[in-house]
Order: C-alpha cells, then structure tokens, then sequence
C-alpha cells in the first residue's frame, strides 16, 4: 500500500489546468450541497411536527414564477462559467503545437507498441524528454483502447481502423503511470505501462542507444519499394499516378469536386482504401493495401510520405517532426493553419 | 398472505386463488406485485455478482477469480441491475400499481398487453439468466463494438436477445401509461390535478416509447455483424466502430432519465405527503419532468467526448448537457421549498427522501464535472464515473423506491410494516452507501480505470474502504426484504390512509378492490390539498 493521497502528481502542463477546473467544481459542489443541506436541516427541525393532528396554516397557494425562475438563472449562469472554462481546456488539450515530438502509438490487445520516428520500438514504455510537447499518432489492430496517462490528465481513445491523436508536455521527469482505459476484454487491466519522462540530454543518450533497424521513414521508403508503390507513384507528374513528395500537409483536389488536406489520416486512407477519396484527374486505379501491410507498416509509410513531404520553412505542413533533421531543429514549422 | 382481517373483505389479494389466478391475471396490481417478484430476484443475482466484485477488488492483485471470470462479473451486475431491476423499478411496479389508482381508473388501459409486457421482461430476463449461467458474457454493458460483435467469445448474442425482448415490455409498458393517462383519468381528474408521480412515469414513458426502438435496432445490428460477419460497426469489414457508440449512447443516455424520473415522482409524493403542503411550484415540477425527457435526447455525445468525435460536436453536447442539468436543479430547490412552514414527520418514507435529496444532489453535480470537457477528458472510463452514475441510481433511485415501497407497503398488502426496523434501514442503507461510493470519487480522479480487475497498489486502501461500505449497504438492503415478509403476517393492520395523504388511492380500502373503487371517484380539489383530507384520518398518525 502507498501513501494516501488525493490527487494524482502534476506531471504536465495541462495537469494544473485540469486541477484548478477542479477546485472551482467541487467549490461549487460544496456550496451547493452546504446551502441544501442546511436548508433542509433546518426545515426539518424548525417546522417538525409538534402533534399528529397539526395541519400547516392553510393551504398557502403559492403564486408566481419568481423564485422559480431566480433559482434556475442562477444555476444557469454557473453551468455556463463551468462549460466555457472546461471547453477552454478541452480546445488546448485537442491542439498540438505544431512543433511537438511524434511519437506513433498501436494498441494491440494486450500491449502498447510505441514507435519514435527515429526508429526506436518499445513495449508498454515510452520515453520522451521533459518539456518538451509530444504528440501521440495512435490507432488500434483490434478494439478500441484508450491511452491514457493519470499524471498528464489526458485520455484518448484509439480505434481500429483509424488515426486519433494526443498531446502534452511533460514537467517533471520521473516514470508514470500509462492504462488502457477502454474495456478491450480479458487483460485489458494488464494492459498498462510506464512513461519515463527524461532530462533532454538523457533522453539523447537514450535516443542513440539500442540497435534500430533504420528510421521509420528509411523502414518507410523500403516498403514503398517492395510493395511497388514506386512503380506506379514516381517524382515526376509522367507518370498514370500522382507524385508523393511534397504532398503531406497540402490540399488535395478531389474527383467530384472538393479538397481534402493531406494529414495522416489522409495517407492512410488512401493506402488502405483508395478508392474512398480519388485524387482529381486520375483513375482509381490504385490496389488497396487493406490486410496486406500491418498498421505498423502503414505508419512506416505514411511517415515515409511526411519524410519527403515539404521541409520545414520550405512549404505547408501540420505537424510532426522531420526524421532527417535532429530534434531540435524543428521548432520553426510555419504556421499554416 | 391470506389474513383473518383481509378475509372479511374482497380484495385484490383474496379474489381469487391458485397461481394460475396471478399467472393469467389482468388486474394492474397483481401485475404490479410480479413485477416486484421478478425484479427483487434481479436485485439479488445483481447483488451477489456485486458482493464478488467488492471481495476481489479488496486485494489488487486478483487472487480470488480469474480476469475473465471477473470481466463476467462486472458486466453481468450491470445487465441484471441496469435492464432488468432499475429500468423496471418503480415504473413496472409502483406505476403499475398505483398509476392507475392514482387517476381514478379501475385498471391501465390495455389490461392484457401489461400481462403481456410483464410475460416478455421474464423470457428476455430468462434469455439473460441462460446466458449467465451457460458461461456468461464479458462485454460491459455498453457492449462497445468491435470488441462484442468480433473478438468477445462469450454470450453476447443470448444476452444481447434477452435486453431486446425485454426493451419490448418497456415500450408496451410506456404505450400503456400513456394511453391511460390520456384515456382513463376519473371525472375532475385535469391534467394539472394529477400527482406529480404520474407525471414523472408520464414523461418515463416518452422516453421508453421513443428511445427503447433505438436500442431494439441496435441490437439487431449488433446481431446481424455477429452472425452474418456482415461489416456494420468493424473497421476491418469496412464498418464504423463509433457508429455503435451513438446509436447505443442515444438510447441509453435517455435510458438514465428512465431510471431517475420515477423515482423523482416518488419523492413529490413523499415530500408533500410528509409535511402536509402542497409541493412547491407543481406545475414547474411537472414541466421540468416533460423538460428532462425532450433533452434528454440530444446529450447523448457526453459520453464520447474522447472517442475521437470532433472537438465541435463535443462542445455542442456539452452545452446541452448543462442545459438538462437545470430542471433537475430545480426540482431539488422546490422539495426544499416545499418544507419550509410544513408539519414534517419523520417517518421511514421520508427519511429515504432526504436521503434522495443528498445522493441525488451530490450524483447531478458531479454530472457537472464530466459535462466539463476538460475534466472529462481525465475521468471519463476511471471510477469518478462509477461513482457519478451510483450516486445517482442506487443513492437516487434506489433510495426513491424503497421510500415508495415503505410509503405504498401498507396500501398494497394491508399491513404496516415495522417503523423501528425500517427507520433503521434508511439509515444503514445511507452510511453505507457513501462508504462504498465516496471513496470512488478520489479513486478515479487518481486515476484508476474502471473495469480493472488488477490494480497498483497504492489504489489498494480506497477499495478496501469501499468494500467496507459495501458489506454495510448488504446488511442495510436485507432488512426490508425480511421485515416486509415478517409484517406480512404480523404487521399491524393498516388503515385506509395511514398518513393522511391525498391521493385518490389513499381513498379506497386497504388493500384496494380489485376494481380500485367501489365507486368511481370524483375529483374535485387540486393534488395535494390537504384541506381534503377528512380530520379523522389525519390524526391517525
Ligand atoms: C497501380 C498503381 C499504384 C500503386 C501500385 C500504388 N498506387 Fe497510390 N495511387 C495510384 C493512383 C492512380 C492514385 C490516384 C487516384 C486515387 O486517389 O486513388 C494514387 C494515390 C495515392 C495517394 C494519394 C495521393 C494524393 O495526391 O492525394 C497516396 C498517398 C498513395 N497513392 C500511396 C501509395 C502507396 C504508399 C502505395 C504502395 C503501398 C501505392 N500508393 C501504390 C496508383 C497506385
Ligand atoms: C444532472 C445531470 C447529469 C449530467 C450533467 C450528467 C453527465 C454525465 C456525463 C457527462 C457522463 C459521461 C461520463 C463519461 O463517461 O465520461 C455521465 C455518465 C453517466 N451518467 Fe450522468 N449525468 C447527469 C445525470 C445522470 C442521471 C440522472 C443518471 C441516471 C439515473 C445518470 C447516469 C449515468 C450513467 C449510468 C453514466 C455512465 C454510463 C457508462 O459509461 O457506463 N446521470 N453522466
Ligand atoms: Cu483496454
Ligand atoms: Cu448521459
């Protein structure tokens, strides 16, 4: 049994933003429950029956909506300060800063399998540098999970068969709590880890130690050979399919009218189900990759197509951080959104 | 239950004999005490598989069940107390019971289809109890997709089966209260002279009708990927995962307010009957009930605020959510209200209604905290939740109904029940619950996931706390259910109007006849007039 304690360790920036939306809701919640109850308390007492034939004075009819409509304006003006304020919360933990680390997440019943774009593969552990804001690419191979770290306060479903995405920026080093949050069956209660968070400096030594086998980009660009992407997808516009580079983070015209933007989601989507979004003024032609490649191999590629997409300064991009560049270089995407 | 004072005069009870005489009745309140007998039987399988959850859950490290077998556990408490205990309650057998009575009618509307309806909650409650016992199923009882439809080997499909047939009970039941209340009110009996007790199952009943096909067709759909492989819901068939979550959300968030809203009725009644006025502003507490149904279908996205829906379509339920909190807060201020300048007794009834009022209040606000998105986020799926929605159930309407039952007991069975004992009751059944839930509320803030068989230790000592209360509420929910059978033979006689209430079925005998009235009755005064209450039964107390 540990110490007792009540709330869990403010690890991330977002943990006392959270915390304080809590001490504001449960001030409410005592205040509200206080007046309640000492209201009726004191009902109770101060108008209990004194004998069994006693009758209250008349029937006193009462008219008017006044209290009624006080005591639901109230409540209401209160609600709306608790929305705005949790809606406020809720729009930073849903945007990552566009220079945030990538970090790739699979659920997999019953284990998490966590992937740095530099290569590093680790199970049921993630290691990532203190202060720095991190973004978690996540999908599922079978239910959906939830990631889910106590200490950061944040949550996030992962489903099959698509991206959802997280973030946060980590304060404190030390090792934390990570759960699966989502009933995934037998071991979902096994399904849990650690997250180191590491002096930046450790957190390079960390980087370069372990054998890798390449970068999930080089892993990426591999693939894209032995699945013959490349016989198809060349650098140049001669070709019956459209070119790769520079393609992620830009707006697609679609066949049928409308755009969509190239996010990762974007790619995925267009290996696994081609057919679904059709890139304008060419045919669907396109094999789908579905049950073929693993979506660890999906991850491998759409991070290939985001390796060659526009360098940072050179042209849109969302997020993510380029492999071919060292970390820190990546705090100057432009900011296109 | 045949008693020399019952024997004098027919009754519904003594009318007629032998079980095939209740197994093809038609009269409402017979129909009332099946229901009774069917759900209490729910209550203790939902009970027991409780009991082992708590006693598992004392040590972290699992050591009495496998993780499969407490997977079972979890997910069938909820089914038996959530489909068929709660959501039967206090609509199937004190509306029932007293719906009709209430308005003056000598039974519901459709007399066979409430037998009907009653027939099909025992075949789907069957068709779960089967599923139980031939290996039971590990879903939860949200039945998330694609885990129930693809990789769950369990008994989805029979279980599944079961809530489908009884979903069908609780929209005839709905239809029938409907129609009755529509059809068969007693002359004088206005819409705005009924109890508000009629009310809150008018507005239950909505809810059934409206929501409970929803869940029918989920079901189906639920099924048909299952069996026929056909991809509906899992993305590796070309289905949508999420797509489960509304459908099954937009009945079942609805769904809570088909527990709760009954139980809201009841203690209106208890509330006025307890201190003699009038319940402050009827007609707001009427609307609000109408109110929280119509809302109620348009919040269902709270429970998927991280699911990965968009961050817009989140802040629009969130909204909403809070929009719907507010006639609940309402009715909490009016039976506050309601007291000031009465004459207020504190009978066993009544002490459960004050303990609705705290659990309920303490449940809707922490409502509040998960309708915050940013403090969703955190405590969404970890036991905050757990503790929200008991609070509210078992604190709310659990509370609601054995007020309802003390209140009601001596009208349905003509005894009264033993007041020491039951006031004691009340107040193991209060301390005992906030032992087991209050703890909950750290847990999951602390961040322990709900549904987790195995825990980190230092979560060890709040769960221990936990089980504690939970052996109390045990011993707190076994003494009605023996004292009630014990007043049945030995219980004072009770009067007509045992604390000279005003409700037409405090004017026809104890127990009633079986057509309700020997005449039927003319209404002429405003609910909860006490100034109608002729003055000998009000000394009776
Ligand atoms: C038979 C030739 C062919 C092969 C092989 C092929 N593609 Fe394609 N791909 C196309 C065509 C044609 C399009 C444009 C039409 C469409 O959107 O379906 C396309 C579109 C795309 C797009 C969207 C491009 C945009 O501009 O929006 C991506 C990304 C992509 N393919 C990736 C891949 C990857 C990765 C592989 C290997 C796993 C691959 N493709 C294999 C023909 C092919
Ligand atoms: C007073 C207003 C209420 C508000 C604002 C509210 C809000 C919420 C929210 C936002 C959730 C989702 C939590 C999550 O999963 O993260 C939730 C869960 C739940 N609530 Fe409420 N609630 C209220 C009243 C009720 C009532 C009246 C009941 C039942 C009678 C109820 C029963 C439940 C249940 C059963 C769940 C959990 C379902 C599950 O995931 O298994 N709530 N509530
Ligand atoms: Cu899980
Ligand atoms: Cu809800």
């Amino acid at each position: 049994m540990g110490n007792f304690q009540f709330l869990p360790e403010q690890a991330s920036t977002l943990a006392p933003e959270v915390d304080h939306l809590l001490y504001f809701l449960v001030a409410v919640t005592v205040f509200f429950s206080v007046v309640i109850f000492s209201t009726i308390f004191y009902f109770a007492i101060r108008y209990r029956r004194r004998s069994a034939n006693e009758m209250p004075d008349a029937h006193q009819a009462h008219n008017g909506y006044t209290l009624e409509i006080i005591w639901s304006v109230i409540p209401f003006g209160i609600t709306l300060v608790m929305f705005t304020w949790g809606a406020s919360v809720f729009f930073t933990a849903s945007r990552p800063p566009k220079d945030a680390l990538q970090i790739y997440a699979v659920g997999k019943r019953w284990m998490w399998k966590l992937e740095h774009v530099e290569g590093q593969r680790e199970i049921n552990e993630l290691h990532i540098p203190v202060g720095r804001p991190v973004r978690l690419t996540m999908t599922s191979e079978d239910v959906i999970h939830s990631f889910f770290v106590p200490a950061f306060r944040t949550k996030q479903d992962v489903v099959p068969g698509r991206y959802t995405s997280t973030w946060f920026t980590p304060t404190k080093t030390g090792k934390y709590h990570l759960f699966c949050a989502e009933f995934c069956g037998t071991k979902h209660s096994g399904m849990v880890g650690w997250i180191y968070v590491m002096e930046p400096n450790d957190y390079q030594t960390w980087l370069s130690g372990g054998a890798t086998e390449g970068s999930l980009a080089e892993n990426g660009k591999k693939l894209f050979e032995q699945l013959a992407c490349s016989n198809c997808h060349k650098d140049d516009t001669t070709g019956r399919c459209p070119p790769l580079p520079n393609l992620f983070g830009s707006q697609v015209k679609l066949a049928g009218g409308g755009t969509v933007k190239a996010d990762e989601a974007y790619i995925r989507e267009s290996i696994l189900q081609p057919q679904a979004k059709v890139v304008a003024g060419y045919e669907p032609v396109m094999p789908t990759f579905q049950g073929l490649i693993s979506e660890e191999q999906v991850l491998q590629l759409v991070e290939y197509v985001k390796s060659i997409g526009p360098k940072p300064g050179t042209g849109p991009a969302d997020s993510g951080q380029n492999p071919a560049k060292k970390p820190s270089t990546a705090g100057s995407m432009p900011a296109n959104r | 239950m045949d008693t020399a004072v019952a024997q004098e005069r027919e009754n519904y009870l003594n009318a007629s004999h032998g079980l095939k005489s209740w197994l093809l009745t038609k009269d409402h309140k017979r129909i009332g005490l099946l229901y009774l007998f069917t759900i209490t039987l729910f209550f203790f399988i939902g009970g027991a598989f409780a009991t082992l959850i708590r006693i598992e859950l004392l040590s972290p490290q699992g050591n009495m069940v496998s993780s499969e077998t407490y997977n079972k556990l979890f997910t069938m408490h909820a089914v038996a107390m959530i489909f068929f205990f709660m959501i039967p309650s206090i609509p199937a057998v004190l509306g029932n019971f007293f719906l009709p009575i209430m308005i003056g009618a000598r039974d519901l509307a459709f007399p066979k289809l409430n037998l009907l309806s009653w027939y099909l909650l025992v075949i789907g409650g069957a068709f779960s109890l089967f599923a139980m016992i031939a290996g039971g199923v590990d879903t939860g009882w949200t039945f998330y997709t694609p885990y129930s439809t693809t990789y769950s080997n369990s008994w989805v499909i029979a279980t599944a089966l079961g809530i489908f047939i009884a979903g069908f009970s609780s929209i005839l039941t709905g239809l029938n209260f409907i129609v009755t209340v529509h059809r068969m009110r007693a002359p004088g009996m206005t819409w705005f002279r009924m109890p508000l007790f009629v009310w809150a199952n008018y507005a239950t009943s909505l809810i059934q009708v409206l929501g409970t096909p929803v869940l029918a067709v989920t079901i189906v759909l639920l099924f048909v990927e299952r069996v026929f492989q056909l991809g509906i819901f899992d993305p590796a068939r070309g289905g949508d995962p999420v797509l489960f979550q509304h459908l099954f959300w937009f009945y079942s968030h609805p769904a809570v307010y088909i527990m709760v809203l009954p139980g809201m009725g009841v203690i209106s009644e208890i509330i006025s009957t307890f201190s003699r006025k009038t319940v402050f502003g009827y007609a707001f507490i009427a609307f609000s009930s109408v109110a929280i149904a119509v809302l109620g279908f348009l919040v269902w996205g709270h429970h998927m605020f991280v699911s990965g829906q968009s961050l817009y379509a989140s802040m629009v339920f969130s909204f909403l959510s809070y929009f719907v909190a507010i006639p609940s807060a309402i009715k909490v201020f009016n039976w506050t209200a309601t007291l000031y300048k009465g004459s207020i007794s504190y009978q066993t009834p009544m002490l459960y209604a004050f303990g609705f009022i705290g659990l309920f209040t303490i449940g809707g606000l922490t409502g509040l905290f998960l309708a915050a998105l940013g403090m969703d986020i955190h405590v969404t799926d970890t036991y905050f939740v757990v503790a929200h929605f008991h609070y509210i159930m078992v604190g709310g309407t659990m509370m609601a109904y054995l007020g309802g039952m003390h209140f009601w007991w001596p009208k349905m069975t003509g005894r009264m029940y033993p007041e020491g004992w039951a006031k004691l009751s009340s107040l193991v059944i209060f301390l005992g619950f906030n032992l087991t839930f209050f703890p909950q509320f750290i847990l999951g803030y602390l961040g322990m996931p709900r549904r987790y068989h195995l825990y980190p230790a230092e979560f060890q000592v709040l769960n221990v706390m936990s089980t504690a209360g939970a052996s109390i509420l045990a011993v707190g929910y076994a003494m009605p259910m023996i004292y009630f059978i014990w007043s049945l033979k030995y219980g004072k006689v009770a009067p007509m109007n045992p604390w000279g209430a005003t409700g037409l079925e405090w004017r026809t005998a104890s127990p009633p006849p079986v057509h309700n009235f020997e005449q039927t009755p003319i209404v002429t005064h405003e609910a909860y007039d006490y100034t109608s209450v002729p003055a000998e039964e009000i000394e009776v107390v």
